[in-house]
């Protein structure tokens, strides 16, 4: 089928359009990370969310999470601080087959303590990473997992 | 998504449970052997007076039916609170919530 560059090009207006309107985040928030999502290595997945694998390991970050999981499907996560300028908390497990496990945005005025529930595929180290005032603080707790229905 | 929301000493607290089966992808359907689609909630946003108050962006490790606290200032009892989910095969929840 011949196509007329007039028709062609109108073609492309209206099919970017399209995408356009499609691609558009309903806010302005830094789209779903896909790249750091669907990462393997954490040094990847750091890198990709968060730009830097150098974290500064601080106390103002509290990580709350059991130190014995009996059900690696649901271990309650919460992660606050008194920090100000916070930006965002992430939450990832290394061993888990892609360590990236959430990532929170916090707007000025909302405050930093969230809490969530996670999967551990296994034995894991547990980190919170937060961003505030463009640097990245983080906590980390090993969190085991027992096998078996009786919490070992 | 069942959404509770209080406000207290100017502060609004809010639960959420998203029904959702949050599935992986490496899971495997044991009766025919093969894999279970990935369907998962990537993006859920909470909106407050036309003002984003909260983004939270999932992948696959965060438990079947996610549960969520968060908590931000101001908020008037009565009010309603915006709340979209999507996952990635392109569904999508919306609920409001009102203050309490």
């Amino acid at each position: 089928m011949a196509i007329s560059r007039r028709k062609f090009l109108n073609m492309l207006t209206v099919g970017s359009a399209a995408c356009l309107t499609l691609l558009t985040p309903i806010t302005a928030w830094s789209a779903w990370a896909s790249d750091a999502f669907n990462a393997t290595q954490s040094e990847d997945a750091y890198k990709n969310l968060l730009g830097a694998t150098e974290t500064i390991d601080s106390d103002e970050v509290k990580l709350k999470v059991p130190k014995i999981a009996e059900n690696g499907g649901a271990v309650p996560v919460s992660v606050k601080t008194s920090m100000k300028g916070v930006e965002s908390i992430s939450l990832f497990v290394k061993n888990n087959p892609q360590p990236l496990t959430a990532s929170f945005q916090i707007p000025a005025g909302t405050i930093a303590n969230v809490s969530t529930r996670i999967r551990l595929a296994q034995t894991s180290t547990v980190t919170a990473v937060i961003k505030a005032n463009g640097k990245l603080y983080s906590k980390s707790q090993e969190v085991k997992v027992t096998i078996g229905g009786c919490g070992g | 998504m069942k959404v509770k929301a209080k406000v207290k000493n100017n502060i609004t607290s809010v639960r959420l449970l998203a029904k959702h089966p949050m599935e992986t992808g490496r899971r495997v359907n044991k009766e025919t052997g093969e894999k279970i689609p990935a369907k998962y909630i990537q993006e859920l946003t909470c909106e407050y007076n036309g003002k984003v108050v909260f983004v939270a962006h999932f992948g696959t490790s965060v438990s079947q039916n996610p549960y969520l606290a968060f908590s931000f200032e101001g908020g008037t009892k009565g009010d309603s609170l915006q709340l979209r989910w999507n996952d990635n095969t392109g569904d999508v929840d919306k609920t409001e919530a009102r203050i309490k």
